[in-house]
């Protein structure tokens, strides 16, 4: 009797082994070998900071042509520099790294807060309830979907109420800035040492009833800058990161140390 | 009479002792008022005022050219004296008339009784209800002549009346039914007219035996109208449980009410509609439940519209030192409010809810644990864990997919999770972000 049960099943799996075989050759996908190396270079975060949907889509549309060789932000120089050379293309610029700063200084300590919040603890809910309970109607809300929305937890809450944003471990996906409601988060060129760390476009006096660390658009700042590289546009100070040469003379003259 | 009831719901404490027995009085008129231009779902209105002008009490104010809107209407005589921002229960500032009261409360020229009301057509009728600003008063506040004007193929066969005032201590409704029975009865009958509906019931829950027979007595001798005591069921009085209770039919998903041949009204908003057919006058006061532990003096009230909440706590002998928490409405479905200080009093404030730490817990949100108590006591039969857990995760699309939409926000899961997850805050996010998507 086994021996029927031997060969019967035996006859299957080569009736079957001979099917796959056949479809594997038949139906075989054809992929171009660079999609698989040029997945092999990136880092893998499936971050979705190129824009697309994950590591192998990005790999796909880079050997296309679609997208752009420096697309991947996690990996930098070092990975698009080898993407452009599998695609024959010359390296690109070694473009400063970006990482994600938080450009609020609003903490429970220097802003004022309206109510205790005690709703779901995500920042969007926090606003639809009488506008958040920051003070401040540009400062951070302190609800931490930052911290939640990023790929390698590179961002804590402090005990003040604040984002502690960990500029080694970011890798400038800039997930935790589109995540944000209130746009407090930049990504800002890492060589670039100063920036303002208020988005607020109140005026002076309102800001002062609200933050102790606001910018108050004194201009101060815009008047000492010895590059001209400071403007006022609503009632905030803008450094443009192209032309500051990091003198330091804006964190010096701010009466508020609003500058970093 | 035993009914059927609708499946789910929850059973919270009443809390209604500390008002139903007192009756409505006045609130003292208010020197200023500030009237919102929105206080009702649909487009804003545009103020028809200027800075320096003279206004009469009942004087239309604010209107807008859009169907589902209603108009807004000066509850005070005297002077605009600023048109601007001013906070306003759904959490963000709305455009406001700001109106001083010269203390004589003079009507308008508008405000003309119509003693011969029952012989107004469907399409007068509707008019009249639509420029006297009438909404929904249980706190909904949709426009009424938009509830009224179902789609013309359609064919009504109820009108039911919801005085279930299924919140806990809210008494707003209980006190209108005891001390104006005989308006809600013409408010209702001139809603029948309207839609053209052979028949009329009157819902109210079995917690307040002294309202049904009040009711019944006034509805004596009218053969299409009938007075139901309920089963005492939080949320009772929601429109799509009302009408499964009363006709056993099911509002399908996304539809309205008409699809099933059927209006649902509130009696504040039948009290309304009595008062504006047959007085003229516009919808520029309510009763208001002031209750809770942490107010004084509670009290039903008769407020003004645009009356700032301040005044109103004042009268009542001011919040106790240990208030922790204001809630304009139930607390089931009721907002939550940063406090009280420059926030008037609009068409869909049913109640002034003043929680102490006695009646407000905090808790911690811990994981859920799959009871599927959520999905037991929901009455629109979806699953709230599950659109907790995707909107927890930024999912909303899934959430979209387990029927978010379809909630009504009666926060029943929320009252009974174990595991105390925020359920119906989180599908209220939802419904924001999918409607909007929607939109675009």
């Amino acid at each position: 009797m086994i021996g029927v049960a031997i060969i019967s099943l035996g006859a299957l799996g080569l009736l079957f082994g001979g099917v796959l075989a056949f479809a594997a050759q038949k139906f075989a996908v054809e992929i171009d070998p660079k999609v698989q190396m040029v997945q092999e270079y990136l880092a893998g975060a499936n971050c979705g900071a190129c824009g697309y949907a994950g590591c192998a889509q990005f790999a796909e549309e880079v050997v296309a042509g679609n997208a752009p060789v420096t697309g991947c932000t996690p990996g930098g120089s070092a990975v698009s520099g080898k993407i452009a050379e599998l695609m024959g293309m010359a390296a690109p610029e070694a473009e400063a790294r970006h990482v994600a700063q938080l450009v609020c200084l609003g903490d429970c300590a220097v802003a004022k807060e309206k109510f205790t919040y005690h709703g779901v603890p995500e920042c969007k809910a926090a606003l639809m309830f009488g506008g958040g309970p920051s003070a401040c109607r540009f400062g951070c809300v302190g609800q931490g979907t930052c911290v939640r929305v990023c790929p390698v937890d590179a961002i804590t809450m402090s005990e003040k109420g604040l984002p502690i944003i960990d500029k080694d471990a970011c890798i400038s996906c800039g997930k935790c800035k589109n995540a944000c409601p209130r746009q407090v988060i930049d990504l800002i060129n890492s060589k670039t040492y100063h920036y303002v760390q208020c988005k607020s476009q109140d005026k002076g006096k309102q800001v002062r009833e609200v933050c102790e660390r606001g910018c108050i658009s004194c201009g101060l700042c815009v008047k000492n800058c010895p590059a001209d590289a400071i403007r006022m546009e609503d009632n905030l100070a803008i450094i443009d990161s192209y032309i500051c040469t990091n003198c330091g003379t804006c964190v010096e003259v701010c009466p508020r140390n609003t500058i970093a | 009479m035993s009914f059927k009831t609708f499946k789910g719901g929850v059973h919270p404490g009443h809390f209604k002792s500390a008002t139903e027995k007192k009756p409505v009085v006045p609130a003292r008129p208010p020197t200023t008022v500030a009237i919102p231009m929105s206080q009702h779902i649909g487009a804003p209105c545009d103020p028809l005022v200027a800075v320096g002008d003279e206004v009469k009490m009942g004087q239309k104010i604010g209107d807008s050219k859009g169907f589902v809107s209603a108009p807004v209407h000066s509850s005070v005589s005297g002077k605009v004296v600023k048109i601007g921002m001013c906070n306003h229960a759904l959490g963000r500032p709305v455009q406001s008339v700001f109106i001083e009261s010269d203390g004589q409360d003079t009507w308008h020229e508008d405000v003309q009784p119509n003693p011969n009301y029952r012989d107004l057509t469907v399409d007068e009728l509707k008019k009249i209800i639509r420029e006297k600003g009438i909404v929904g008063m249980g706190g909904a506040t949709f426009p009424t002549h938009v509830k009224l004007s179902p789609p013309p193929d359609t064919k009504i066969d109820y009108v039911l009346i919801n005085a279930a005032e299924c919140e806990p201590y809210l008494t707003a409704d209980h006190r209108a039914m005891l001390e104006r029975p005989e308006e809600i009865v013409i408010g209702l009958q001139l809603v029948m007219k309207a839609v053209n509906a052979p028949m009329g019931y009157i819902g109210i829950e079995d917690n307040k035996p002294d309202a049904v027979e009040v009711m019944k007595k006034a509805a004596e001798g009218i053969s299409n109208i009938e007075v139901h005591a309920l089963h005492t069921k939080y949320p009772q009085g929601a429109e799509k449980q009302l009408i499964s209770v009363f006709t056993g039919r099911e509002v399908p998903s996304g539809g309205l009410p008409s699809a099933v041949g059927c209006v649902v009204q509130n009696v504040g908003t039948c009290i309304a509609i009595s008062d504006a057919v047959r007085f003229g006058k516009p919808l520029i006061e309510r009763i208001v439940t002031i209750t809770g532990s942490g107010i004084t003096e509670p009290k039903n009230m008769l407020v003004r519209v645009g009356t700032f909440i301040e005044e109103v706590i004042e009268q009542c002998g001011g919040f106790r030192p240990n208030i922790k928490k204001m809630v304009l409405g139930g607390p089931m479905m009721g907002l939550a409010q940063p406090g009280p200080d420059n926030l008037p009093v609009i068409k869909g404030t049913s109640g002034i809810l003043c929680l102490t730490d006695v009646e407000v817990n905090l808790y911690e949100i811990s994981p859920c644990i799959r009871c599927a108590k959520c999905v037991d006591v929901c009455p629109v039969s979806i699953m709230p864990l599950f659109i907790g857990a995707s909107v927890e995760q930024g999912l909303y699309e899934k959430a979209e997919a387990y029927n978010a939409m379809d909630c009504i926000e009666c926060g029943c899961c929320t009252y009974i999770c174990p595991a105390k997850r925020p359920l119906v805050q989180w599908i209220r996010m939802a419904k924001g972000d999918i409607a909007a998507k929607r939109r675009k």
